[in-house]
């Protein structure tokens, strides 16, 4: 009971007028960034940190993670309105948000994000309030071996995302994996693969590069050539009693948002996994367990719950072992703990008793973001709406425009546009000849965390694959990844073989 | 489509080699005390993404996945035009991009697709033409501080800078 009399605290200091005023105005904010393309709550958060020394440190906090939360709803917006991922977090809900926009159901895609992020939000909020210690002692039992075998486990969540041709989907696989090898090696520091010299490539190839190359450019010479005669704009319509009969379905994608809570919060509380791959397993994972899993990909408003629901109470589960361990659990935080240690709050075990008012402020603060990003976000839904049903000749070279500018922002290189544009280009190519390139985008978000942790734990095991399977965290998991390789593979040779004999 | 993907298998596959190569400038064995080498990583990803060649090539042969039976034509001849001109005036935006900047480069992009390929009427192309950079200006440079590039168009910015910031 202690833990609600302080939470009850906490709202107290929430809904202070100035306090309330900053979590409406970031909560906008945003939404704005996050819906961008190119910019997602990593941007937001640290452009607008050095505003917040106008304010007293709580208050500062509050707004940060406002931003934060009102990002992870943007990001869905550009994920379904133009099918460009707003942020890595919002990756997976390009899958099936973007077929619903297409089919005239953006307003269903929207609401059901919208909710599926409150209930991530609110899920994730209760397990915070009840079992903050606790689990970060477990994620602290995290190590290479075991974030390795987490990464593999989201990858095979993910062979079933690619079509039949086997050998095309790995192939979509590796060359994520090695394209996100360009720049410095991480543990020596050498420079690799810098193709041609090009300083750009010292950086490295963002996954924005390739994810707005394929999604943007791609995706639009795609619906070019397609629609040419006669041009296919999704016709969405919208009003009161679409959005009451669309809240009252949410219904139906209950599950899979309860689950990607789940599933979100416990990935997004593991240092260094965070909100991008907690929503990819959701989306995995609702995919393994629906009833109709061939629906995925083709506009199941489930597949944009689970991984809404999943980015949202990620975000709220990698505060907590920055909070309690001083640890971040995503970039985002990251940039949260530097603003904190800059006001003078010492993240760690201590501050949650030496500023408690601070502490549950904030986790007040996140339930009363979390409202007002859903609402803010509803009221917004019919101008997104307005803008799909602008004539395809006008959209189109404005989602050019907004790709390119939006991939100059996150890098301020001029490389990184060109290298979209390649992409994009090679990416259409691709696509009409049935490679699948999600598994690529996928691959390049993840492939930094995998290479680091396979490689510290081949250090630590002397060259020993054993230690992905001796460790008793790691052991099962990496189990069940190989289990979920196995099961799509098994389940095409034997369809193959049915069909051979038929 | 059957030539274009067997090209596009070969052409994938020459730069699955160049990527091998290129990895392998790093050490791509085990390091003693280090561990696997830098290159170790992206090397046998690109044998990998080699193997998918030939595996595909295996399949190109053998007439075993849908590209390889089409006797469709690679690109829809009646949409090639519209696409080789979209990505031809993509291309000279961003050319245009390092020389007169952003702000210019932008409009003319607008302006040629609007008015040109959309067939759209000249008071809408100009209004859409004027609006993306100015909103892009103010939400770029004045709220977000990220400048974009300007080319030789960078003096004509110093007065609403100061006007701004």
């Amino acid at each position: 009971m202690e833990i609600l009399e302080l939470l009850g605290q906490g709202f107290g200091i929430a809904l202070q007028p100035l306090n309330l005023g900053l979590v409406i105005l970031g909560c906008a904010l945003g939404l704005f960034i996050g819906a961008m393309p190119g910019l997602g709550s990593v941007n937001g958060v640290a452009i607008l940190l050095p505003m917040t020394f106008l304010v007293p440190p709580t208050g500062a906090i509050i707004f940060l993670a406002a931003i934060y939360y009102g990002a992870m709803y943007g990001g869905a917006i550009s994920s379904i309105m133009l099918g460009i991922p707003g942020a890595s977090t919002a990756v997976a809900t390009t899958f099936d948000g973007r077929p619903l926009a297409l089919a005239g159901k953006a307003d269903q895609a929207l609401i059901t994000a919208a909710g599926a992020s409150f209930i991530g939000g609110t899920i994730s909020i209760v397990l915070f309030t009840l079992f903050a210690p606790p689990l970060a002692e477990v994620a602290l039992a995290f190590g290479a071996a075991e974030e390795f075998a987490l990464m593999m486990l989201a990858f095979a969540t993910f062979v079933g995302l690619g079509g039949d041709d086997i050998p095309k989907t790995l192939f979509s696989i590796f060359i994520g994996l090695a394209l996100s090898a360009v720049g410095l090696d991480i543990i020596s520091g050498e420079p690799r693969l810098i193709f041609g010299g090009l300083p750009g490539f010292f950086h490295g190839i963002h996954f924005l590069v390739l994810a707005i190359g394929i999604y943007g450019i791609g995706e639009m010479l795609w619906t070019i050539e397609s629609s040419h005669d006669g041009v296919k704009v999704s016709q969405a319509s919208f009003g009161l009693g679409r959005i009451l009969t669309h809240l009252k379905g949410l219904k139906g994608s209950i599950k899979a948002s309860v689950m990607g809570s789940f599933l979100g919060y416990f990935v997004g509380i593991l240092p260094a996994a965070g909100a991008t791959p907690g929503s990819i397993m959701a989306y995995g994972a609702a995919k393994t367990m629906s009833r109709n899993p061939d629906s995925f990909g083709k506009g199941n408003v489930e597949g944009v719950a689970a991984p809404e629901s999943a980015n949202n109470a990620a975000s709220t589960g990698s505060m907590l072992p920055m909070l309690t361990l001083g640890i971040p659990g995503s970039p985002t935080t990251a940039i949260l703990l530097g603003g904190m240690v800059i006001w003078g709050l010492e993240p760690g075990p201590m501050l949650f008793i030496e500023h408690q008012s601070f502490v549950w402020g904030l986790i007040a603060s996140l339930y009363v973001a979390n409202v007002f990003a859903m609402l803010i976000n509803l009221a917004f839904i019919p101008a997104f709406i307005a803008v799909l049903r602008m004539p395809f000749t006008i959209l189109a070279p404005i989602i050019f425009v907004l790709c390119v500018v939006g991939g100059f922002a996150p890098t301020q290189d001029m490389h990184d546009v060109w290298l979209i544009l390649i992409f994009g280009v090679v990416g259409y190519l691709m696509r009409k000849l049935d490679y699948p390139l999600a598994p690529a985008v996928l691959a390049i978000v993840l492939g930094p965390l995998a290479e680091t942790s396979m490689r510290q734990a081949l250090l630590m095991s002397d060259g020993s694959l054993m230690v992905f399977i001796e460790r008793p965290i790691s052991g099962p998991i990496m189990g069940v990844a190989i289990v979920l390789f196995l099961l799509p593979i098994v389940k095409l040779l034997h369809q193959r073989r049915a069909r051979a004999s038929a | 489509m059957r030539r274009a993907e067997f090209l596009m298998a070969l052409m994938l596959g020459v730069f699955s080699v160049y990527l091998m190569v290129k990895s392998a400038e790093l050490p791509i064995g085990w390091i003693p005390d280090e561990g696997p080498g830098g290159g170790a990583f992206p090397f046998w990803l690109a044998a990998g993404m080699l193997g998918c060649c030939i595996w595909t090539l295996v399949r190109w042969f053998t007439r075993q996945s849908p590209p390889a039976r089409s006797t469709e034509p690679y690109l829809n001849p009646a949409a090639r035009g519209l696409v080789v001109a979209v990505g031809v005036s993509l291309t000279l935006m961003l050319g245009a991009v390092h020389i007169i900047g952003m702000y210019f480069a932008v409009p003319l992009f607008l302006i040629y697709y609007i008015r040109f390929l959309g067939r759209h009427r000249w008071p809408l192309t100009l209004s859409v033409a004027v609006l993306a950079p100015v909103v892009s200006f103010f939400f770029f440079e004045i709220a977000l501080r990220i400048t974009l590039p300007k080319g030789y168009s960078e003096p004509l910015f110093y007065p609403l800078y100061d006007l701004f910031l």
